[in-house]
């Protein structure tokens, strides 16, 4: 297609009309350089949100209540509340142990606190020491809970920083005595959560201590369950279905009652967490290819005005001989070649100016770490070059039609 | 070489319709220089294109070297010209951005003849027009008698059976002029048939025959005798 004298024509006619090349050129050049800003902007907001949003820990991290039937089963009436038992964390490590990272009940309560003349109310929470797995926390000093602390429902708490700084000011708090409840509990580590404070305000205590507190019973709150990173989104979903109905099995629940167990999956939280950025993502995707669109609009105009300069030149063609292919092949060439110059010129600047932007506008802007893939980007430019030349192809033809003398003395 | 019978042609302009060619009957024979003479809106343009095959004709036949022209798609059409026919031009035509062995070798291109044979046949024209020394030179570096010879090296670098000539000498001063129909003369003597459209009586009578069209009819169709554009010159 590409033959030396059309690599000759297409210089020799770049050369000659520099001001028309250099327009469509920056025409195209522009375009794509906006695209590809726009959507590593674009990105680079994702990225932004998802670092205020997004916890990669809870992602893997799905959920189980106890709730209310809503179905008799097997002489049990409805509205039967249902409660997991400690045992229950055991069946379910050996049914799947092989797909979990960590499993933890988690007893939800909010007891009073007392140390010395302080005191305040604080969320406590009994969970098992697999916790540590599910939720993001970093122990300052001291350690977190072990199976020993369970095995003896020892009265051991991990505190939050921030509780420590309320209760103990700038006293060590490791092994000293904090009322919970009116239990005396032990100290044994200080964590920070990188969720922020409200989670630092929060005991860690063995979840066999508060059963062994309230009447010494064996009810589990939620069940949390941290998946193994290599298990891949659709099979973690299947993994949650298959827990839920090995429960249901086990607390004869109907196995299409809708209550009595709920899950929630971590497909769900995916989702939330992904709308907002999803969102996002549709913004830049069309406002990218608006900037993709006028640029193909810009060649196409072009093109226009490229075949109305040139009509009498085509005509002579066409009188001397130039067959409709030769005059279409020229013209098309033409743009195909000053698109892809053109298109991969304002690539490559857009992809430098991503990167001196780097983070700087994380501060004030949230555009955190902008980028493009390759891959989109050359998309775009391929993208745009096909178009711009299929936009160029009826001015093209329109060319082609051209009546040689009128052209030639029309001038 | 040519043979018109019955051309008719008429273009729309609106709802009225313009007759332009009532019926041509037109035989030219190898070797003839004829000049197609009449004011403007006697169709001695249309006619023209109608020979060059940039228009066809609404009714009647065109042979062209014994082979029908009719029907052709616009391909087909481009490559008759580019075989049967050279075209020459009252404002020259040439490409300007091309220099004059360019010019030439152009519808060569459109033969897809190889470089190599494409300069040298070109070449060869351009010296045939006396012009082998300015071949590198762009349109704009010449003057308007050489811009005419460029032109003329390029409608028969295809080696052509007929050349077409419009106005050829309308944009040139009469010194120049006569040394164009010269050429041209020298080119006819050579075997090359050669359309002249004109409508100056001095080069009309340098030709071998002279047509007169009006209102789209032939009016006169007279062989003369040939008056040498050298002894002018």
């Amino acid at each position: 297609m590409f033959k030396r004298d059309q690599w000759e024509e297409i210089i020799y006619t770049i050369s000659k009309n520099k001001l028309r090349t250099a327009l469509s050129g920056f025409t195209i050049a522009l375009g794509v350089f906006i695209f590809v800003v726009l959507f590593g902007f674009g990105n680079g907001l994702k990225n932004g949100f998802s670092n205020f949003f997004m916890n990669d820990n809870d992602i893997r991290v799905m959920r189980i209540f106890p709730t209310k039937t809503f179905i008799p089963y097997r002489g049990l009436k409805s509205q039967r509340q249902i409660r997991f038992e400690n045992e229950d964390l055991k069946i379910i490590e050996e049914n799947f142990g092989d797909y979990i990272d960590g499993i933890s009940p988690r007893l939800n309560r909010n007891f009073l606190a007392i140390y010395k003349n302080q005191s305040n109310n604080f969320g406590v929470r009994g969970v098992s020491p697999e916790y540590i797995k599910i939720e993001k926390i970093g122990i300052l000093s001291g350690r977190f809970l072990n199976q020993n602390d369970i095995n003896g429902s020892y009265k051991h708490a991990v505190i939050g920083n921030l509780i420590k700084q309320e209760l103990f000011k700038s006293e060590n708090p490791i092994n000293k005595f904090v009322i919970l409840n009116g239990t005396p509990f032990k100290v044994i580590g200080v964590f920070e959560d990188v969720d922020g404070d409200n989670e630092e305000k929060t005991f860690y205590v063995p979840y066999t201590s508060i059963q062994s507190i309230e009447k010494n019973n064996d009810k589990l709150g939620t069940l949390l369950i941290s998946v193994k990173e290599n298990i891949s989104y659709s099979s973690a979903i299947l993994l949650g279905e298959r827990i839920v109905k090995l429960l249901k099995r086990k607390y004869l629940i109907h196995p299409k009652d809708r209550g009595g167990i709920f899950l929630r999956k971590i497909s769900d939280e995916l989702n939330e967490r992904n709308q907002f950025a999803t969102a996002l993502q549709i913004i830049v995707s069309f406002v990218g290819l608006g900037t993709l669109l006028a640029g193909i609009i810009g060649v196409s105009n072009i093109m226009v005005f490229i075949v109305k300069e040139r009509t009498k030149e085509l005509g002579i063609k066409i009188a001397i001989g130039a067959t409709p292919s030769n005059i279409l092949n020229s013209i098309l060439q033409e743009s195909i070649f000053i698109t892809t110059i053109s298109g991969l010129t304002g690539l490559l600047f857009g992809v430098i100016c991503l990167e001196l932007i780097g983070n700087s506008l994380s501060e004030s802007f949230y555009i955190i770490n902008p980028y493009i893939k390759f891959s989109t980007a050359i998309i775009a430019t391929i993208v745009l070059i096909i178009l711009g030349s299929f936009a160029g192809f009826l001015p093209a033809r329109q060319a082609t039609k051209i009546k040689p003398i009128e052209a030639i003395n029309g001038n | 070489m040519i043979k018109l019978s019955n051309i008719q042609k008429s273009y729309k302009l609106g709802k009225n319709s313009l007759h332009v060619l009532k019926g041509i009957n037109l035989e030219i024979k190898e070797g003839e220089m004829v000049a197609i003479m009449g004011s403007s809106g006697s169709g001695k343009s249309t006619l023209l294109n109608i020979l060059g095959i940039l228009d066809s004709q609404d009714s009647g036949t065109y042979f062209l070297d014994s082979q029908e022209i009719k029907n052709l798609d616009e391909t087909k059409a481009a490559n008759y010209r580019n075989k049967f026919l050279g075209f020459v031009f009252q404002s020259f035509n040439l490409i300007s951005y091309k220099t004059a062995i360019q010019n030439v070798a152009l519808p060569l291109q459109f033969q897809k003849i190889n470089r190599k044979s494409r300069q040298k046949r070109a070449k060869e024209f351009l010296g045939m027009v006396g012009l082998a020394e300015w071949s590198t030179h762009h349109p704009n570096e010449l003057s308007g008698g050489q811009k005419q010879r460029v032109a003329i090296a390029r409608a028969l670098v295809t080696q052509p059976r007929v050349l077409l000539a419009d106005e050829p000498t309308g944009a040139l001063d009469s010194k120049t002029s006569y040394e164009l129909m010269e050429l041209l003369q020298k080119i006819n003597d050579s075997g090359e048939t050669i359309i002249i459209v004109t409508h100056e009586e001095d080069i009309a009578s340098m030709c071998k025959r002279i047509v007169n069209l009006k209102d789209g009819k032939i009016v006169e169709d007279k062989h003369i005798k040939q008056k040498l554009a050298s002894e002018y010159v």
